[in-house]
Formats: C-alpha cells, structure tokens, sequence
C-alpha cells in the first residue's frame, strides 16, 4: 500500500496506458471484450484517481504526491510529477470525463473498436501527464504525444470532413507547441546553473530563475509560451481550428476535446506564461491588455457567432471560443478572485460543455443529424431528456444555484477589481450566452414535433442517464457548495497572486479596515 | 616455429594493418563472396548474404575492440598519420556497419523479387562500406578521395542494378555524372589546398590554415640567415617538413582568398554528396530508380558518411575560420530546408518524397555547424552532440521507412506510390504502426528518436544565440509532418484497394524490429544513445 500511496500520481498517469497495452491483445474481431475492457480500465482510472483526493492535505499549499526520478541525467531531464490543488481539479475531470466519454461510445463506435478504445486510453494518459509533469522535459513530450491519439480519433472515426479536421487540429497545434519548444530551450538554456552541474528541466526551478531574468528576455519567453497555449484554448485569432475539430469529432471525442484538452492551454497559462510576465509596468500592461482584449473578442464574438449556427456540434463549439475567453480573462485580470474563478470555470466548462456534446451525442445517434432544423418538439418524446438538457443549458448559461454561475460571476468580479470596462464587456458575453443557449433549446425541444421521423424517438436510456447524471450532479454541487473546490484552489492562486501581481494585496490591505483583513494576506505580509 | 609469411602478416597487423583492420576484413568477405558466388545455384543464393552479414559481424566486432587502445591511449594513427582510429571513427564506422548489415537484410526477399540475386550485389555493399570507413577514418586528403570514390563508383553499380528497369538505369547514369562531377570540384578543391599547404595531410593544412598558428612568421623566419633561421629550419625540417618550400608572401598575403576558394570548392562537392539544396537534383531520381534497398544505402549510409567527412574537413580542417564561412552553411541550411520541405508536400511517389524529405534533414544538421562556441572557438557541444544523434537516429527512422516499402514490395506490386499504401492498416496493421511511428520520427515528435536529434541541433542554435535561425527550423516541422502523415493517411485513413497483404520474410522482420526498437528506444530512454553520441566527438 506505502508503494500505491508513493507512486499514486504514476498510478493514475499509467492506468489507462495499461489498459491500452492489454486491449492490444485482444482479437480485433471481438467487439464486445473492446468495449468491456475499455469501459473496465475508464472506470478503473477514475477510481484509481480517488485517493487523490481523500488524500489531499490542504494545509500543504505546494507540490504534492511528488515523484522525481532520473530520466535522461546528460541533459538534466527527470520523471517529475506532483501537482497543486488547480491540478488536482483538472486531473479529476479528466479521469470523471475520461470515464463517461468512453461509457459513451458502447453503441457509437462500431468500427475498428479496437483501435479506438486503445487511442481514447492513450489520449487519456496523454492528457494526465500534462497536468502532472513537474518537467519541461516530459511536459512537452506529453503535450506532443497526446496530439496523435486526437488525430487519429478525428480522423477514423470523425463525420464528412474528417481528413481535413484533424490534420488542421494537428498542424495548428503543432505550429504553437514547436515555439513553445524554443522557449523551453531558451529558460533550459538562461537559467543559472553552478558551473559543472548539468542544467535541469525542472519546472519549479526554472519558474524561480526566470524571475530574474531581464524584462526584454521574459516578454520573449512569454509569447514564445503564448502561442502554444492560445491555440490550444483557443483564443481568438487561433481559435478556426476549434470548430471544425469538434464538429467533425466523435461524440468521446468531442467531449474530451472540449472538457480537457482545451484546459491544457489555460493551464499552461496559469502555470508557466503567469511567472513570466515582466516585471516592468509598462511592458507588463502592454502584455495584459493585449490578452485581455482577444480574450474580450473571444467573448463576444463567440457568443454572436454562435446565434448563427445551424449544426448544433458547431455550436457548442463557438460556445468554448465564448467560455474560454471568460477563462482567460480572469487569468489575466491577476486578482485572486479572478484566477479562482478561472480554474473553477474551466472545471465548470468541462462538466457543461462535455455535457452538451453528450446531448448532440444523443441526439446523432438518433437521427444522425445534428441540424438545428432537423428538430423541434422533442420535449414530447423524451421528457428526461428535455430535464437534463435544460439543467445542463442553464448551468453553461450561468444561472445561480448551478455551476456556471459560480464561475463567471466570480472571474466577473476579478476583473471588476481591475477594469469596470472588462467586467462590463464579460458580462455582455453572459447575456449573449443566455440568449444562444436558450435559443437553441427552444428550438430543438419546444414547440410541437416538426418532423415525422421525431415523433417516437426513444427517451434517455440507462446508460446515457449514466454519463449524464454524474455531469448534472457535479453542476449542482459546484453550483450550491462550492467551498471545497474554492478551498482546493485557493493556495496555489494565493502564491501565484503573490509572485505576479505583489500590489494587489497591499491595495486591498488599504481599502480595508484592518480588523478586516483577510487571513490569507495576513501570512503573505514579509516579515 | 616462424614462417615467414605468417610472421610478416603477424607484423603487419600489429603495426600499420591494426588500423585498418575492419575494412581489411570486409575486403576479404567481400572478395569471398565473389569467389563462392560462381557455385551457388540459384536457391542457395542466400549465401551471398549470409557471408556479408557474417562480414559486417566481424568488422563490428573489431570495431568494438579497437575502442579500447583508443580509451587507453588516444587516437591511433597508421601509414604516416594518413589513417586515424579516433572516436569520431568509431562512432561513424558502427554507423555504416549498421546501415550495411540492415540493407543486406533487407536485400535478400527484394533481390528474389527482381530476379537479380547476384553476389556482386554483396560484395558491392561491403566495398561500398569500406569505402565509408575510409572517408571515416582518413586524416589525409587522398585517403579520403580514395575512400569516397571506393563508396561512389560501388554506388554507381548498385544504383543500376536492376538491369532491366529503366528507370534504375537513368538513376545510375544520372549519379554517375553528377557524382563525377562533384568529385572533380571536390579534388580541384582538395589541389588548392595541397598547393597552398604543400601537403595533404589534414592536421598539418589544419595548422597552415589556422592564423592563430602564425605559419607564415615561421616560415619567413626560417628563411632568413642566421642562427635563429638555422632553428627555425631544423625545427620545421621536423614538424612540417613541406613548410620549408613554402612563399612566405603566398601565405601572409594570397592565404585567405586560396582558402576560401578552397572551402567554396570543397563544400560544394561535399554538399553534392550530401544533396544540400542547390546541389539536390541528383537526389529524387536516384533515389526512385535504385533499388529500395540501395536507395536506403544512399539515403542513410553515403549521406552519412559524406557528414563523417564533411565534418572531419569543416571542423578540423576550416574550423579556424568558421567565422568567415557560416553565412555560406546558414544560407543552405536554409535553402535545404525551404526546398526540402516545400518539394516534397506534392510527390506522390513515396520514394521521392523521402528523397525530399531527406533534403530537409540535411538542412536540420548543416544548421548545427552554425552553432560555434565563441568561448572556445570550436563547434558548441551540444551542436556535436546534436549532429551525432541527428545522424543515429536518421539512419534508423528512414531505414525503417524505406524498409516499409520494401516489405510491400510484391510480386506485381510495386508498392512506392502514395495510392499502393491505401488501407495499409487492414492490410496489415503491424507494418501500419511501424510506419506511423517512423514517420512520427521523422517529423520529429517526442517519444522519437528523431525528435532528440532536433531537440539538440535547436538547444545548441539557441545556445549560441541564433534565435532566428531555431524559429525558421522549428516552423518547418509544420510543414513536415504534413507531408509525413499524407503517408500516413493512405496508410490508415483510405480504404484498401485490390493489394495484396503484404508477407513479411523473417530477414525483414529482423530489420524492422531493430529499426523500430532504436527509434522508439532512444526516443523514451535517450540517455545511453545521447552518451554514444557525446562519445564521437571525444566527451
């Protein structure tokens, strides 16, 4: 059990790798033992991911379940895991939505089985190492790695204009991550190193160097990271590979595209570019503003796209573009509040969004369309469906007492703080949210059924509840109680507000009575 | 009991013959080859082959012992310094050794396809190899011609082989003339040198070339009367006997202009034998009409042993003046690049695209010749490094492509153009997966050897602050791996066609799984491959 408990993260990391390697063997002709297998090995990774959390000691505020190994020693690049409480987050939705994508593909998938639930594993080990690696080294090498699997799954399994999808996700991907490469090299390279030592990869220690390192060298580190990262999430100009992926996409696919694999560039946000702002004000607000107004375009322009829409897949779609932008904005609005809205946001995004292209799922299965025009009425047919679409409508729409809400009004009132003109322009974006979620619900629920061949499609069955119901039950948890993600989140947002954005908490200081100061600024003050 | 001639050869192979002891020995099987091919019958030629792994086997071994008087006592150096057995040596010749036995495996089911099991084909391929490890370990200008003109014209033979192929026959003419042609450049360039140095030994036009050594003082010196001139003279009597000939206003006052013609000469040739863009034209078509087997031979083993030389010339030899020279390498590394990539995002002959491809490659390992230590005045670690594994894991990953080709290679299918790999997967997934993660390789994306190989040659551009030049290699990955999944995209996205399954022959699965295993291996556990690539340049 000492061992389990001292390679937990390897655990988690390898689990759905393992099962890779065992669905290898098994006949291509035998269906079934696919699905059984990769349905075994998703659940099994969720689990496997949930001492993580029984586990988790709140009080520590740094890296945990660190592992470091050797790995290549001529270069300095080790096996490094460990994560804080905004990767623990995002590792649990990737093991909740690792699991319910592939729950989701048993009667989907009826091609090359094999193959896929082999890729979706993959993916999924790909995803985690992301998350978890402390080492640029083995960072970049998950970040690359995972690309293929995606590829693949756009590609074999994806509607019409497949080919095309997925060699546009991967080329656009590919552009960002090689400069990010450059920029790794260079913060490997212009890190100090004790003359004789051989340099490292260690992302900690890198971060730390690179705090003195001068202005002009961190703007270039910092749009050498940015690219990588705003295609990834994506932000505005880089977002055109986004909705030809998702749409072309399997539903699995779709689901960790949206859920995960876009929260790897906010995540690399918050975790390398943030550090690397310069320290000079003006340089440093040159930066902000110009992220912060493509996040704002983001915004805006994703919701308004949106309202055009036909195909529902594209829309959802759009709808990431809109929501993201909401991510960064907070990011970037360097208040505490504004980042904790963020990364709980992006959890949020994951669990709504991941849950939306369930529904198209559901719904493609059916008629297999996914034309707004197509559907009309269907809340007479399948009234659970009508329920749970609706919950999941209004928790991405951000309506109180359910997930989304909780996530914008609090990146709302990070960037409040900063701006009112942001805050102002981030709230447009809600309303034009509500406007594009609920318009597409009308249209495909209310009303009287429009075609025939809607007349008697079947409700929800067990195991679309199944994916379904745990997404809705996270949205009313995080919507009603969500201190104990908040708690999670907070230490680490604490220490990186601290690092990047030092003023904040002596200007809140001065607004504040002294009696009420909170406590967490209290231990932040230098002796 | 002394019998003279036992006793001689006993003396040899102690003295001048221990140095040239691997290419002695694959002489010998080559030759052995030739003899016993007239009695094999047409089922038993396998033989042939058989002896010529045998031969790549011994010459391995060897080459394995030799690293120990070269760990023990440094360079060893044979026939007047013209032969050196140094790690770079070492390292290049396990190289070629390996290129070598991997062709020959891949050889055998492809020569039965074509009908041309000759044993010539063996022997060709171990002189061939010969010819490699002389341009390896060749520390004088004529051993080095020699050995790549041995390398060359066994090439020419091979590239023909197919007698009857006219497209085999057009390749072979075409390499022919323009290999001659550059070979011309080459040695007129080779003559400059001799004529301006009055030798071809490399450490000595090395010495003359370099102006931190002040030859030109020396030799002035030496030709002045007196005592001083007297000691000078006995003291280059000694060291540089040639020196004594030597214009000492040639060398302070025309010494510059000679050498940069010089080098122009050289690196033209040089970069014609390692089809550097503008010198690439040679490239496509030899690679398409050669056998598959041979144009991996081309691809990988000639061009790596035109780097053995290119770097030994470069490095030792021009070193001194890199300053003046790195405009000249930047700008094809560029254009290699550029062309490489752009040319080969149309083929659809897989073949010629690899050719293209392979262009670009050539570009990605001039470009670390650019990455100069200022602080050492020689080329940066990491670069050297960076070159050693680039030119590893090359060898491996576009054998292992080419040897896909080959494994599809069936009776009535040719198997080279983009629409044969249709439906690959279904056809046979194994071959499929091979493929994929080669080409994965060759683009360079981690866990691969190809992308270590790139990982160095970027860090030692952004060590030695060519920024610019790291951005431009980069970006070509892009490019890069679009074309490398075209092939991956008929290979599993397209539907199968009337093809056959391929059949996999024992030898060819050897080859592949090496391939594979050296490619996956030194992508996820690079650290004993990276500790041999540091060892070829004495780390």
């Amino acid at each position: 059990m000492d061992f389990f408990a001292n390679h937990i993260l390897s655990a988690v990391l390898f689990t759905p790798l393992v099962g890779a390697i065992l669905l290898l063997f098994i006949p291509r002709e035998w269906e079934l033992a696919h699905k059984i297998g990769g349905n075994i090995f998703g659940v099994l990774g969720f689990l496997v991911s949930i001492p993580l959390v029984r586990w988790w000691n709140h009080g520590a505020g740094k890296f945990s379940f660190e592992e470091n190994v050797a790995w290549i020693p001529s270069i300095g690049a080790r096996y490094h895991l460990g994560i804080d409480g905004i990767s623990l987050l995002l590792v649990m939705l990737t093991t909740l939505l690792g699991m319910i994508a592939i729950l989701s593909s048993w009667s989907a998938i009826h091609q090359r089985t094999k193959e896929y639930y082999i890729l979706l594993l993959l993916l999924q080990t790909g995803m985690m190492g992301v998350f978890v690696a402390l080492d640029f080294f083995l960072f970049y090498v998950f970040w690359e790695v995972m690309l293929v699997p995606m590829y693949f799954l756009i590609g074999v399994w994806g509607s019409d204009r497949r080919l095309y999808a997925a060699i546009k996700f991967f080329l656009y991907t590919l552009a960002g991550s090689v400069v990010m490469l450059l920029a790794i090299l260079a913060l490997y390279f212009y890190a100090p190193v004790a003359p004789g030592a051989t340099r490292t990869f260690d992302v900690p220690t890198l971060l730390a160097a690179a705090q003195n390192f001068s202005d002009p060298l961190k703007v270039w580190l910092f749009w050498g990271f940015f690219f990588a990262f705003a295609i990834k999430v994506p932000m505005f100009p880089f977002h055109t590979w986004l909705p030809d992926a998702h749409t072309e996409a399997p539903t699995a696919g779709s689901v960790i595209l949206a859920g995960v694999l876009l929260k790897m560039g906010t995540y690399g946000f918050i975790r390398f570019s943030l550090p690397l702002l310069p320290a000079d004000p003006a340089m440093r607000s040159n930066i902000i503003k110009i992220v912060i107004l493509l996040s704002l375009i983001g915004i805006v322009y994703g919701a308004l796209v949106c309202l055009m829409q036909k195909d529902m897949k594209r829309l959802i779609a759009y709808s990431s573009v809109s929501h993201l932008g909401f991510c960064t904005l907070g990011i970037f609005a360097l208040t505490p509040n504004g980042l904790a809205g963020s990364v709980l946001q992006q959890i949020n995004h994951g669990i709504s969004t991941g849950a939306l292209f369930l529904i198209v799922g559901v719904l493609y299965e059916r008629r297999h369309t996914r034309l707004i025009s197509e559907f009309g009425g269907l809340a007479t047919p399948m009234p659970n469906f009508a329920a749970v679409y609706l919950i999941i409508s209004l928790s991405s729409l951000g309506m109180p007492l359910l997930n989304g809400f909780i996530g914008e009004f609090t990146i709302l009132q990070g960037a409040f703080q900063v701006s009112k003109a942001w805050a102002a322009w981030g709230t447009l974006g809600v309303i034009l949210g509500a406007a594009y979620l609920l318009w597409l619900y009308q249209r495909v629920m209310f009303g009287t059924v429009t075609q025939p061949a809607n007349e008697h499609l079947p409700d929800l069955n067990l195991r679309e509840m199944a994916t379904l119901l745990p997404l809705v039950f996270m949205a009313f948890w995080i919507g009603i109680y969500p201190k104990p993600f908040f708690a999670l989140i907070e230490k680490p947002v604490q220490k990186i507000v601290e690092q990047v954005n030092p003023n904040f908490y002596q200007m809140e200081r001065a607004k504040l009575a002294p009696a009420e100061v909170p406590a967490a600024s209290v231990t932040a003050e230098p002796k | 009991m002394h019998i003279p001639f036992i006793s001689a050869l006993r003396d040899y192979l102690q003295g001048d013959g221990r140095v040239i002891l691997p290419e002695i020995e694959l002489t010998l099987f080559g030759l052995g080859i030739l003899l016993i091919d007239f009695t094999l019958g047409v089922k038993e030629r396998y033989w042939n082959a058989g002896l010529a792994l045998m031969g790549t086997i011994f010459s391995a071994y060897t080459v394995w012992r030799l690293r120990i008087p070269v760990s023990v006592n440094g360079s060893q150096y044979g026939f007047q310094e013209s032969v050196i057995i140094d790690p770079f040596f070492l390292f290049f010749a396990a190289l070629f050794l390996a290129a070598t036995a991997l062709v020959i495996l891949l050889s055998v089911k492809f020569l039965e396809i074509e009908q041309e099991q000759e044993g010539e084909y063996y022997a060709l391929l171990l002189f061939a190899c010969v010819g490699m490890m002389f341009m390896a370990s060749g520390y004088d200008l004529i051993v080095m011609f020699l050995g790549l003109e041995t390398m060359a014209l066994s090439f020419y033979v091979l590239t023909g082989f197919l007698r009857r192929e006219k497209r085999s026959n057009e390749a072979s003419l075409k390499y022919v003339l323009l290999g001659a042609f550059s070979s011309g450049i080459l040695a007129y360039g080779f003559s400059i040198l001799y004529g301006l140095t009055g030798s071809t030994s490399i450490s000595r036009i090395a010495f003359a070339l370099n102006p931190g050594s002040r030859l030109a003082s020396m030799v002035a010196q030496s030709q002045e009367p007196g005592a001083s001139g007297a000691m000078m003279r006995e003291y280059l009597a000694q060291a540089y006997p040639a020196a004594l000939h030597l214009d000492p206003y040639l060398l302070t006052h025309q010494l510059p202009v000679l050498a940069a013609a010089a080098f122009v000469l050289v690196a033209v040739g040089m970069f014609f034998k390692v089809a550097a863009v503008p010198f690439h034209q040679w490239a496509p078509d030899v690679y398409e009409g050669a056998p598959t087997p041979v144009t991996i031979f081309v691809s990988v083993a000639s061009k790596t042993a035109s780097f053995a030389l290119l770097l030994r010339l470069f490095i030792f030899v021009f070193g001194s003046t890199q300053v003046t020279w790195m405009y000249l390498v930047a700008g094809i590394a560029i254009a290699s690049l550029t062309w490489g990539n752009l040319a080969a995002l149309t083929q659809t002959n897989v073949k010629r695209l690899l050719a293209y491809s392979s262009i670009s490659h050539v570009g990605y390992v001039l470009l670390a010749l650019v990455a100069w230590d200022e602080k050492t005045g020689t080329l940066s670690d990491t670069a050297k490094t960076g070159i050693a594994y680039y030119l590893f894991a090359y060898l491996f990953m576009t054998a292992g492509a080419f040897a896909i080709l080959i494994v599809l290679r069936q009776k009535g299918l040719i198997g080279e153009e983009l629409e044969d790999l249709n439906g690959l997967y279904q056809r046979s997934p194994s071959a499929a997966v091979l493929l994929l993660i080669f080409m994965l390789s060759l683009a360079g994306i981690p866990p691969t050897a190809g992308f270590m190989g790139k990982y160095f040659i970027f860090l030692s551009l952004i060590e030695t602050h060519h920024p610019v030049l790291a951005v431009f290699a980069v970006l070509y990955i892009v490019p890069a791996l679009y074309y490398y999944f075209r092939i991956v995209v008929h290979a599993w996205l397209e539907a199968p066609g009337e093809a056959p399954r391929p059949v996999m022959s024992s030898a060819q699965a050897v080859a592949l799984a090496v391939t594979v295993f050296v490619t996956l291996a030194a992508g996820l556990y690079p650290e004993p491959f990276t500790r041999f690539a540091q060892y070829a340049f004495g780390r």
